[in-house]
């Protein structure tokens, strides 16, 4: 379908923006890669009166690393990201990620700080930044704030973001010594959603693994942090007990969403067989 | 606030001054009002990439990119990339490999096939599916495409 009308303006600088959404709030919508908005104009599932295109914002390009954080601005590109050395060496988890954030073309458009933004409980960025500790940085006229990524996803499409803010730049902890990342997604077409997915960050030593965090998407309608299984793992030698151990306690954090593409139990079974293999990779790999 | 804005994009080459509703997509934009309608329009959100066009050097789904927002960019369709001859071994793969049938899908398949050639190195048939996997075509299963791909990287870079 073609979407319906609306105003479009393209600012030159961050304060300009905030201005506009200061004064237009909820009518008024931020534009950056589009890959998710577009469709949703498309679709006439969203009917915002004003389009706020921020394409054009330096200040919110860039992938950087300073004193042990790495800033990757709200603009940077899928594409970008992905061949990032940076990312390579600091985020591992991320890199692994990437190839699996939809396809080609759209990796050329779409942004890191629109899918954090989006908050698309299928999405592979939220879940990473859950599991790594990231901060986000919210802008508005009032003034500026960082948010925890574990407080920021509060459901479907929801975040703490308000209205008249928008997302600058996430904040994310270089992987330090002696840790291992490890990511896993299972969806239909490489590329499309995940029917399961998790992503592992814990330190290893030998097969013992400690400050275990585990995070999963495309289970229900946020990124989920999990508690239980992450403390099932904590301070233990990994083992295939262990690993049951783990996949049992899962069942306490996850309450997964079917639908027509999978059940619960079977999205809740394929969160439990990933979580297995990731760690099982992260333990080779030390 | 306007609903309409004046742009200057630059089509396979040429300059263009247009005055466009904000709520075109580049594709209605190439096909309406150029003319050009080689770029296809499949599912409207995102998911075909029948619309698959090339904007400053890389490809896009050109359903997902307004027209407004290419004002100062270079864009490039099948039309262009045609007669420009870049991709005519490509095109010529994908005859002899039978790499279409109905053709809709055609010239999106050839858009990113463009781009995966211009990594310039061979790639593993998993490789180009993986590439290839934003784009959906309805009557190969696409080994055929795939076949066509891996002939030219074999004849561009060689064994």
């Amino acid at each position: 379908m073609k979407a319906p009308r609306f105003a479009y303006i393209r600012p030159e600088s961050l304060d300009e923006v905030l201005e506009l959404l200061a004064e237009h709030g909820d009518e008024a919508r931020i534009l950056a890669g589009g890959q998710s908005l577009m469709p949703t104009l498309n679709m006439r599932l969203s009917r915002p009166r004003l389009l706020i295109d921020i394409n054009r914002i330096e200040e919110l390009r860039g992938i950087s690393f300073d004193n042990g954080t790495v800033r990757i601005g709200a603009l940077a590109r899928h594409g970008e990201v992905m061949d990032s050395p940076i990312v390579a060496e600091h985020l591992p988890m991320i890199a692994e990620a990437m190839p699996h954030v939809a396809h080609v073309a759209i990796r050329n458009r779409g942004t890191f700080g629109g899918s954090i933004a989006l908050a698309d409980p299928a999405a592979e960025l939220p879940a990473c930044a859950v599991a790594l500790g990231a901060e986000f940085v919210l802008a508005s006229t009032r003034g500026r704030r960082n948010v925890a990524a574990r407080s920021f996803f509060n459901g479907l499409y929801e975040t703490e973001r308000g209205d008249d803010e928008i997302l600058v730049e996430t904040r994310i902890p270089a992987i330090a010594s002696g840790y291992r990342s490890s990511f896993m997604e299972l969806a239909r077409r490489h590329g499309d959603f995940a029917l399961a997915g998790v992503c592992c960050h814990a330190k290893v030593d030998g097969t013992v693994l400690s400050d275990v965090r585990l995070a999963y998407f495309g289970s229900e309608d946020r990124p989920r942090f999990a508690d239980a299984a992450s403390s099932a793992a904590e301070g233990e030698a990994w083992s295939e007990d262990v690993k049951e151990a783990v996949k049992t306690a899962l069942g306490d954090d996850l309450d997964p969403i079917g639908n027509f593409h999978a059940s619960a139990a079977t999205r809740l079974h394929l969160a439990r067989v990933l979580t297995g293999r990731a760690i099982d990779r992260m333990v080779d790999a030390s | 606030m306007e609903e309409f804005a004046d742009i200057t994009v630059t089509v396979n080459g040429e300059k263009i001054g247009k005055r466009v509703e904000a709520r075109q997509h580049l594709v209605d934009f190439l096909r309406i009002e150029l003319g050009l309608t080689g770029s296809h329009l499949g599912c409207e959100h995102g998911v075909c990439g029948a619309c698959t066009v090339r904007v400053d050097g890389s490809i896009v789904r050109g359903c997902l990119m307004l027209a407004i927002q290419a004002d100062g960019a270079d864009v490039w369709t099948i039309e262009g990339l045609s007669d420009a001859g870049e991709i005519e071994d490509l095109q010529e793969a994908f005859i002899a490999r039978n790499a279409l049938q109905c053709g809709y899908c055609t010239p999106g398949m050839l858009l990113t096939s463009a781009e995966m050639l211009e990594a310039g190195r061979k790639m593993s048939r998993a490789e180009i599916r993986e590439f290839l996997s934003g784009n959906y075509c309805r009557c190969t299963g696409y080994h055929a495409i795939v076949d066509a791909v891996e002939t030219v990287m074999e004849s561009r870079f060689g064994g």
